[in-house]
């Protein structure tokens, strides 16, 4: 069987995966950040809190971390409004779901970093008269940052890569647009062609980025 | 309550053959990716630079293209170059190919953590290359390898999760396929999530379980 390559089509319909390249990055970040939030509170309640608390946040964690992605993004979409009745569009769906399973991978790279920091310097910052509030912001933080910034930067290419998974639920984000052009057009062995690579160098492109911005966060001492 | 644990109940025996498919899958998967991964490793570890670099070059690019793109890509590429296998080899074909790029990278740092003058001291009691790799550094390699592998086969099972995606029916399908019937999402999903996670959790303690057993390895 002889098959032309044509990527005609794929130009054609460019669009869509350049809009959807994008919307994955927005995604990405926009989740990143929210899962940010969620794992740093819950790291520091993990680490101050009673037996109660950290069975709460174990629980959390475990939950996430052991079932697919897939099935937690039909859960949030499918499941969670058929019991509350109600609705929300795709897009807030995918940004839910994805926030709480960044969250629960955070949490461990959040406490992780807590567990490092050493012990002079919260003595020190305790010395000097900080509250406990105090030695958190501009004690704890800092320095835990500098220490999971390289696995930060990790998590976030993975999750960039875990925004495929929007597209089983119409999210328009590039693994959509390819399979919206694949339906199409039929030029599905084009469309893959292009698509993959995307995301390959979008990742690596990301990744040395982030690890030029780290190096210049600890060189010139920001964090 | 009880209603909605008798119905969950009931659909359990439609359940039942979605799961073995995902252990299925997993299982297959998880196998032959050991067996490459391992010497794919090895290969990254010690090899030539015209082994190393094809193997970098196979274990970056699958590494940095989400498991559900590589599936399509395999899924649609695969006819296109001249191979036409049903649904299940095709999707078979990609998991592992995606899961021994993984393995390959976990072989390779448990080998390279072994200190190097494990290997000059077997170099200088006379082992050949091949003796220093069976007796020297594979059983120390393997106590740092097995953890994270462990950890590593919960990916394999969550990844299988895709395999819904082109129409093989396994939990995730055949618990969609309920809901289908039923129009019950939450009560079928918190059931295969259940599933999902007694498997994995399973493996990830076992993982943990191992790492403190084998913490005793230094230096």
């Amino acid at each position: 069987m002889e098959y032309h390559l044509n990527f005609n089509f794929i130009w054609q319909y460019g669009s869509r995966l350049w809009w959807g390249l994008a919307l994955s990055i927005q995604l990405a970040i926009i989740s990143v950040l929210i899962g940010c939030v969620i794992g740093f509170a819950l790291a520091v309640a993990y680490t101050g809190g009673g037996r109660l608390t950290r069975l709460a946040i174990s629980s959390y964690v475990e939950f996430i971390r052991n079932i697919p992605l897939l099935l937690l993004v039909y859960l949030v979409f499918y499941g969670i409004p058929s019991a509350g009745g109600f609705a929300y569009d795709a897009k807030e769906s995918f940004v839910a779901t994805l926030s709480l399973y960044a969250g629960a991978y955070l949490v461990e790279v959040f406490r992780a970093g807590l567990d490092a920091i050493p012990k002079g310097a919260i003595d020190a910052g305790k010395a000097i008269g900080l509250t406990p509030w105090q030695r958190l912001v501009h004690v704890r933080f800092p320095i835990m940052l500098r220490i999971v910034l390289p696995s930060l930067s990790t998590s976030f290419i993975s999750l960039f890569k875990d925004t495929s998974l929007a597209s089983v639920i119409a999210v328009p984000e590039l693994t959509y647009g390819a399979n919206w052009i694949k339906t199409n057009t039929f030029r599905a062995v084009e469309v893959w062609i292009v698509t993959a690579p995307m995301y390959l160098v979008t990742g690596y492109v990301i990744l040395l980025g982030l690890r030029i911005l780290e190096r210049a966060l600890i060189r010139n001492r920001l964090t | 309550m009880s209603d909605l644990w008798s119905f969950t109940v009931g659909t359990l025996p439609f359940l039942w053959s979605g799961l073995l498919m995902t252990l299925f899958v997993s299982a297959v998967v998880v196998v032959i990716s050991a067996f490459v991964g391992a010497f794919f490793g090895v290969g990254l570890a010690y090899g030539p630079l015209w082994l190393r670099v094809p193997l970098r070059i196979y274990s970056d690019i699958l590494r940095g293209i989400p498991l559900l793109v590589v599936i399509f890509s395999i899924y649609y590429l695969l006819p296109f170059a001249g191979l036409n296998l049903q649904p299940l080899p095709a999707v078979l074909l990609a998991l592992t190919m995606f899961k021994t790029a993984h393995v390959s990278e976990i072989a390779r740092g448990a080998i390279q953590s072994i200190a190097k003058g494990q290997i000059d001291a077997g170099m200088a009691i006379g082992l050949t290359f091949h003796q220093r790799l069976v007796y020297v550094v594979m059983p120390q390699a393997l106590r740092r390898f097995l953890p994270p592998w462990i950890n590593s086969v919960t990916d394999a099972v969550k990844g299988s999760s895709l395999v819904s995606l082109v129409g093989i029916v396994d939990l995730m399908l055949a618990s969609q396929q309920v809901i289908g019937r039923t129009y019950q999402p939450l009560p079928i999903y918190m059931l295969a999530a259940g599933m999902y996670f007694i498997i994995n959790f399973s493996l990830s303690t076992l993982s943990r379980r191992l790492e403190a057993r084998y913490a005793y390895v230094r230096e």
